[in-house]
């Protein structure tokens, strides 16, 4: 077959691409050929136009045992004890088909923390969908929520937090990101680089079909109106296979049978063999004839690109087959060696006893095109709105509107369609800054969170990428974790677009800046580049997964109330900042002006005195003040516990509607029991952090003084009506 | 006190059990689905979870397995018999446990922490609860919503085979607390010997004041007696 313009275009490579690989192979590629380096080449795989920008990122520290480039990043949680965890987005397939797109993309991050040798413990997801008066927002809410529920409770791994957001930038190109966390011994981790020649190239799990063909090529383009013709490049999940996968290779990793060992995700077993032989400088041999395959007559082509689900790649060391597939074996699985590591540095495949295709290694991983794309700086905007020209609203009115909006009310619809409990660690479950997983039988836990703030990040991407990293770092605070490290799920509009391409080579820079500053390093991610549709692209949408340290599970605090007669203090000052806000968005449709601006050291000194505090055992709760401000962190304690809080009104700033829902940073609301305010108010002076006792635990009412008095239980009817009504 | 776990592929909350066993000194014992024969065993737990991923029908394919027929030989034979969530599922299957259960009453999966009240005590399950007592469970299933012919709920209710219905937090037993729709407020239910007990929470998942609680431990308990 010719290779003609066309071809190469609908394998969504440019033409210049095109003579490269022409270049590189000093010969036109057969289809075949032509088929592995589209999948290659594409931006999900070779982070094309991400990797210059990627390299600056924090990726070392003291906790860091493997940082990005491995299936997932890992951190060193003391004792024996290591922590593998990633994110990763599967938005295109979502949006074509909710259900089986977030179900796999739950599988998938999944296998890329089983496969690094740890037994995952906590599921996340951060999830955005278009306006709610959308018309296909019901059905993919619908969809992906159980679709995602549908993975993790069938495999048994609880689904622990989260984040559920509405906003018409999404109408047409939803995300779904879902992150995995696992724990394995430090001294019992696996990686994907091959090593040693002639070594078993053995293939387990599910068998090769005909779904997912060209999936992530998909994924690295934009949708148009003939994206439901995608449908069948969408990957179909089948999580009782990934339990049995799971088992299986948890079982063969006891002892020291693999050498490397690799899932195939995007672009299936093409990017598997090629990572592995590129990490360990080899060649890689594979018979295509050895294959499983589901159906009868399938082409090299087809088993090269199919990303059916559920397979991995193993390298096994020698006179470890027999064992190995007995293992396979007891879990019902496919267990084939289906090549071998070779010393060519070529991919080299056969069919029928016939070589089909051969390409070098580095043509397909290291010498992928690499582009440093134009990009242009987003200016700081301007305010220019005088909140005193605004209409006039009362404070109960606006409170009730933002409990009641879709992005504020109780999530629990969502969240009740996942097992949180399963595997019996999970110590706090989501609706609290962030969820608590205790290690299996030991003392210790660790914190988990995902957050996002893409208005922000829109107004200006330099802050917003540093408020990302701040809010992740006070959520883990806000529970008495120290927090370890990120991973990050880069969520953008089209590359080739200047603006776009700021956007993210600022919010990189605003991450970078800020995890440098609070010690809190990038062990994963991953880019999602080309999220919208017919040249409109998404609002940039960076999401951080955040995980933190407890050394004593007991010492783990939550945001619930505890006690009348408690008193609450505001630890950071409260300037007023409104722009970006909830409020003027939910109560003015105003979205403009700078988002609040982010003050790395005190960010970091209000973190770290508030979590001395919390280890001292002087508080009894702690909340961040984020989105909607302090009255809405305030009413979030009352709902949670039941309790009320009789709120002091400020006596200095002007404006309350600035003071309540101000979204100035660096900011926690914490629960003192009155014997120790003074000690509590001394250390914080003492750390020169501002303090105010802004409120006081009562018993049924949310009560601004002179201003708004309402039962709790009334707040909680408000706060959870949208879901089922919706 | 011996106990077994039998193992389905898709079990996920065979681990959950095992350790809530261990805490209280069961000589536990996992026993793998195509085992032919059972260890010596005092207590058969049937674990929750997806076994042979829920194809078919929940517990349908795991009912037909090998170690089943060993299960229902020795369950008959008097052993005691827990069947949790899936297990209560499979427990029907097998018709040790009459009656179905059929999706939840929202068509949705649904995990949240519920209270059940304890209507029987007089049985080897339940006699460290006090009658009437109030207890807090997980539940995490597609299909918990208990269904079965007017006579056999009838005679449930006359035989007091119903050791625990979902009610309020103050043991109010009502509509508006039944989160799957089961008959009558149905969480668990016995066979006529009381030997064995199929129920949808999870008690494996309350052993522990730091996780969520603690209610479930004297299920395990009262086993000891």
């Amino acid at each position: 077959m010719k290779i003609t313009n066309s071809i190469v275009e609908k394998h969504g490579l440019k033409l210049d691409e095109y003579s490269k690989i022409k270049e590189l192979l000093k010969r036109e590629p057969n289809l075949l050929e032509l088929g592995i380096f589209s999948a290659m080449w594409n931006e999900h795989c070779s982070y094309k136009s991400s990797r210059i920008h990627l390299k600056n990122l924090p990726t070392k520290g003291k906790h860091v045992i493997q940082g990005p480039g491995e299936n997932a990043g890992v951190i060193d949680i003391g004792d024996d004890d290591a922590i593998i965890f990633k994110i990763e987005s599967h938005n295109h397939p979502s949006y074509i088909e909710p259900y089986q797109g977030a179900s796999t993309g739950v599988g998938g991050i999944l296998r890329d923390v089983f496969t690094m040798g740890a037994r995952p413990i906590a599921l996340l997801n951060s999830i955005h969908f278009g306006s709610p008066d959308h018309l296909k927002t019901k059905s993919l809410l619908n969809g992906v929520v159980s679709g995602i529920g549908g993975y993790g409770n069938c495999i048994g791994i609880p689904t622990v937090a989260g984040e559920t957001k509405f906003d018409s930038t999404y109408n047409e190109n939803i995300l779904v990101n879902a992150m995995a966390v696992g724990h394995a011994k430090k001294d019992k981790i696996f990686y994907s680089k091959a090593k040693g020649i002639n070594k078993s190239v053995v293939y387990v799990g599910s068998k090769t079909g005909r779904d997912g063909i060209h999936g992530a090529s998909m994924a690295s383009a934009e949708f148009d109106e003939n994206s439901e013709d995608k449908k069948p490049t969408v990957q179909v999940g089948d999580p009782f296979t990934e339990k049995l996968l799971m088992e299986a290779c948890l079982e063969l990793m006891k002892d020291k049978s693999i050498i490397s060992i690799q899932d195939m995700g995007a672009a299936g077993l093409t990017s598997s063999s090629v990572e592995m032989a590129s990490k360990g400088d080899l060649g890689i041999e594979l018979n295509l004839n050895k294959v499983p395959c589901r159906e009868e007559g399938m082409t090299p082509y087809e088993m090269m690109l199919s990303e059916s689900q559920e397979r991995m790649l193993i390298i096994l060391e020698d006179n470890k087959e027999k064992e190995a597939k007995k293992i396979f074996e007891k879990w019902d699985l496919d267990f084939v060696v289906i090549g071998k590591t070779t010393n060519t540095n070529n991919l080299t495949l056969k069919f029928n006893a016939e070589v089909v295709g051969e390409i070098s290694i580095d043509a397909l991983a290291s010498k992928a095109p690499l582009y440093d794309r134009k990009w242009i700086k987003t200016k700081l905007p301007s305010k220019k709105i005088n909140i005193k020209d605004l209409k006039k609203i009362k404070l109960e009115e606006a409170l009730i509107k933002i409990l009641s909006s879709p992005n504020e009310s109780n999530k629990s619809w969502v969240t009740e369609q996942f097992d949180q409990m399963v595997m019996a660690d999970t110590v706090q479950k989501s609706g609290s800054d962030a969820a608590v997983i205790r290690i299996h039988k030991k003392e210790k836990a660790i914190a988990v969170t995902v957050d996002s703030s893409a208005n922000y990040c829109k107004a200006h991407p330099l802050t917003g990428g540093q408020q990302i990293v701040c809010e992740s770092w006070r959520n883990l605070i806000s529970v008495g974790a120290k927090p370890i490290a990120i991973t990050n799920c880069l969520n953008f509009g089209n590359p080739e677009n200047s603006n776009v391409m700021g956007e993210f080579a600022e919010c990189l820079q605003g991450i970078k800046e800020a995890c440098e500053f609070l010690d809190y390093p990038v062990v994963s991610g991953n880019v999602s580049f080309y999220n919208g549709t017919n040249k409109k692209n998404i609002d940039p949408t960076p999401v951080i997964g955040g995980v933190g340290l407890i050394l004593e599970t007991k010492n783990k605090i939550n945001h619930l109330l505890k006690k009348e007669k408690n008193v609450i203090l505001q630890v950071g000052k409260t300037f007023g900042h409104l722009y970006q806000s909830l409020f003027f968005k939910d109560i003015y449709s105003i979205i403009e002006g700078p988002p609040p601006e982010i003050n790395l050291s005190n960010e970091k000194n209000n973190g770290e005195t508030v979590l001395k505090l919390i280890n001292s055992k002087l508080i009894t709760s702690a909340h961040d003040i984020s989105s909607g401000g302090l009255i809405l962190a305030l009413a979030e304690m009352c709902l949670s516990s039941g309790l009320g809080l009789k709120i002091e009104k400020p006596s200095k700033l002007s404006n309350l509607m600035e003071y309540y829902f101000g979204e100035d940073q660096g900011r926690y609301l914490i629960e003192v029991e009155p014997v120790n305010l003074q000690s509590v108010t001394k250390n914080l002076n003492e750390n020169n952090i501002f303090n105010e006792k802004i409120a006081t635990v009562q018993k049924d009412n949310f009560e601004v003084l002179g201003e708004l008095k309402i039962n709790i239980n009334e707040l909680y009817k408000v706060n959870n009506k949208w879901y089922n009504n919706y | 006190m011996n106990s077994s776990i039998i193992v389905f592929p898709g079990s996920n909350c065979d681990r959950d059990i095992a350790i809530a066993l261990e805490k209280l000194h069961f000589k536990n014992k996992m026993v793998w689905h195509k085992d032919t024969s059972l260890p010596k065993s005092d207590l058969i737990v049937i674990p929750g979870g997806f076994s042979y991923g829920d194809y078919l029908r929940s517990g349908a394919v795991a009912a037909k397995s090998n170690i089943l027929n060993e299960v229902i030989k020795t369950a008959n034979d008097g052993c005691l018999v827990l069947g949790i969530c899936n297990g209560f599922q499979i427990l029907t299957e097998t018709g040790l446990l009459k009656g179905v259960l059929l999706r939840n009453k929202n068509l949705k999966f649904l995990g949240k922490d519920v209270y059940v009240k304890t209507i029987n005590t007089d049985n080897k399950f339940c006699n460290k609860y006090k009658k009437d007592q109030v207890l807090k469970f997980n539940i995490a299933h597609n299909e918990g919503n208990y269904f079965t012919s007017s006579d056999h709920l009838e005679k449930l209710e006359d035989k007091n085979l119903i050791p625990f219905k979902y009610c309020d937090d103050k043991g109010n037993i009502n509509t508006e607390n039944n989160p799957n729709g089961s008959l009558n407020n149905i969480a668990g239910i016995f066979n006529d010997k009381k030997n064995i007990l199929g129920m949808m929470p999870h008690p494996e998942r309350m052993i522990d004041q730091v996780i969520s609680g603690d209610d479930g431990l004297n299920l395990f308990a009262s086993l000891l007696d």
